[in-house]
């Protein structure tokens, strides 16, 4: 993982301020660590795609989302328990992707691109127009907090980034393990030469569909934790620029590392949430960033000082 | 019957709209390879850039006729000085039209202010035609008519002049083209400032009905990929059958199923990209 020299303190520098920061960080900074962890691991789930396999979604996002809406729906329209919300949003972020990558899986390049980009869209036009279920541009508020939810004996912004990071360290372990299997090198060999890959005999469709729906899965992850995180979901979190704001922070961090996307996510939270203490025009800010990170650093920050993948 | 009818007219209104914005997302697709995320702000900016001209001078042709011009020209510099030196590698190409996408937007919002507007109809257009128990707005007729026209003149130079031929060249393999002496660069430029002028100018023949806000490059943008997904990537041929598709349904998804409209929009899409995955007119 530590592939250059400032690698290596640089996470463990990240690991001490993710696990003891919130000992000494006010309130208000354990929200801002807590949303990135939940945001690195749907960072982290678009990478498995478009850092390791090359397929470059641009409706990832509409995972996230719906799991988002799952926890919504069923926990204050159904009033559902903790783990059927969980564990059914869960079920419907993977069955979606499940079904959406059918669609998607044999195509490539900029049409995956575009394909996932209208996929996506339409996922947020369902989100914001289906108003009996969604509350359309109102979205659905009073989600109970997760420790109340859940029934933990403690509560608190604190509590629950630890629960969050829990589920973060675990999910990176699993996409770790991932990307290092056999199945995770088969996926990058699909990226640089899906053809080669063919005629060694490998099913690259298959092979492309399940990296889908395993971002797919993470990404819902993610979207659950975020609907206990705000306690409110709404059609934004779908939107086409919710979807590019997490392909910038996979790009902007290092594709293809699992650490980029962390850093990435860092500093995209960290650079709206302070902009927008200081100027209402942090969309126009967040515009430049797009532009100079692409100019300056078309490889990501933890990419940086390695030559450029053939 | 009349209701078919009626409905019919509406679809096909929005199917020329469409036309406008999409016919320069998919040439431009065809010569760079590229995901212009910006291409509703066009859109949104001729709109914006009309209603200032017209509140001054009261002309809409001229209103017209400056957006168009003046949103070209802020294309062909976006082409020319940032997206060019990406080659045909889409997706940098895309991550720097997601920031000029957010840019546009934030300025819009600085200059113009965020309360909606429409433009105005042109005086002789405000009434409606009857033909027998159809009645129909003369505008919406008259939008219509003028997307034919343009759509008409793009195939003539597509398919009829010496820049069009080039242009399929460089449709075709862009590295050839380039071979034989194309200046595909230049041509891209071109390409690129068109589609901007074009989405634009359907900016203001959208003007009266559609008006302007904050937000309406988002709302237009999903519509016109539809478009250019249903139709094939690079084919003219293919935004025009694919606006016609897209707007007919979307037009009676709407009335029909109000709550699932946008839904409806994927029935197309997903049928078009399970049977031929590059479109209807796209070539892989």
């Amino acid at each position: 993982m530590a592939e250059r020299k400032w690698h290596l303190p640089v996470i463990v520098g990240l690991a001490l301020v993710l696990a003891t920061g919130p000992l000494v960080l006010s309130s208000y900074w354990i929200g801002l660590l807590t949303q990135i962890v939940v945001l690195a691991i749907l960072a982290m789930s678009l990478d498995i795609l478009l850092g390791y396999t090359g397929l470059p979604s641009l409706g990832h996002a509409g995972f996230f989302g719906v799991a988002a809406y799952g926890v919504a729906v069923l926990s204050t329209t159904y009033r559902a328990d903790f783990w059927t919300s969980v564990l059914t949003a869960l079920l419907v972020g993977i069955a979606l992707s499940a079904a959406l990558g059918l669609i998607v899986s044999h195509v490539r390049d900029v049409y995956f691109l575009m394909i996932t980009l209208a996929l996506g869209m339409v996922l947020w036009g369902v989100s914001y127009r289906w108003i009996p279920v969604t509350g359309g541009d109102n979205g659905i508020s009073g989600i109970p907090s997760l420790e109340a939810h859940a029934g933990l004996p403690l509560a608190g912004p604190a509590v629950f980034y630890y629960v969050t990071l829990a589920v973060f360290l675990a999910c990176a372990a699993l996409m770790r393990v991932l990307v290092r299997s056999p199945f995770g090198l088969t996926l990058r060999g699909i990226r640089e030469n899906e053809a080669r890959m063919k005629s060694l005999g490998f099913n690259t469709w298959l092979h492309c569909y399940l990296s889908y729906v395993i971002a797919g899965a993470f990404a819902s992850v993610s979207g659950v934790l975020w609907a206990y995180y705000n306690g409110f979901v709404s059609p934004t979190y779908l939107d086409l620029t919710a979807s590019s704001e997490l392909f910038l922070m996979v790009t902007l961090g290092g594709p293809a590392t699992l650490v980029g996307p962390l850093v990435g996510a860092g500093a995209i939270v960290l650079l709206k949430n302070v902009m927008s203490a200081y100027t209402a025009r942090w969309l126009l800010i967040l515009g430049i960033v797009y532009i100079v990170a692409i100019l300056a650093a078309p490889q990501g920050i933890w990419n940086l000082g390695r030559p450029k993948a053939g | 019957m009349t209701y078919l009818i009626t409905q019919s007219l509406n679809g096909l209104f929005s199917a020329a709209l469409l036309f406008l914005i999409a016919s320069g997302l998919t040439l431009a697709f065809g010569v760079m390879k590229i995901v212009n995320i910006a291409h509703g702000s066009f859109y949104m900016l001729g709109v914006y850039v009309a209603y200032t001209v017209i509140q001054r001078t009261g002309s809409l042709l001229l209103g017209a006729v400056v957006a168009l011009v003046v949103v070209a020209a802020v294309g062909f510099l976006v082409q020319r000085v940032f997206l060019r030196r990406f080659g045909a590698d889409p997706l940098p190409q895309m991550m720097m039209t997601m920031g000029f996408a957010l840019l546009f937007r934030d300025l819009t919002l600085m200059i113009w202010g965020g309360d909606p507007f429409t433009l105005p109809y042109p005086g002789l257009l405000r009434g409606s035609m009857e033909v027998g128990e159809v009645v129909f707005p003369s505008y919406r007729l008259f939008v219509i008519a003028v997307a034919a026209l343009v759509g008409a003149a793009l195939w003539v130079v597509n398919d009829r002049t010496l820049i069009g031929a080039r242009l399929r060249a460089a449709v075709d393999d862009p590295e050839m083209a380039s071979a034989m002496g194309i200046n595909v660069a230049r041509l891209s430029g071109l390409v690129f400032a068109v589609g901007a002028g074009l989405a634009a100018f359907g900016g203001v023949m959208g003007g009266p009905i559609l008006g302007g806000y904050a937000g309406i490059d988002f709302d237009l943008l999903p519509l016109a990929f539809v478009v250019v997904i249903v139709g094939g990537m690079g084919s003219l041929k293919g935004a025009v059958v694919g606006s016609i598709v897209v707007g007919m349904v979307d037009n009676f998804g709407k009335a029909l199923v109000p709550e699932l409209s946008y839904f409806t929009l994927f029935a197309p899409m997903i049928l078009v990209l399970a049977l031929k995955p590059t479109g209807l007119y796209g070539r892989a």
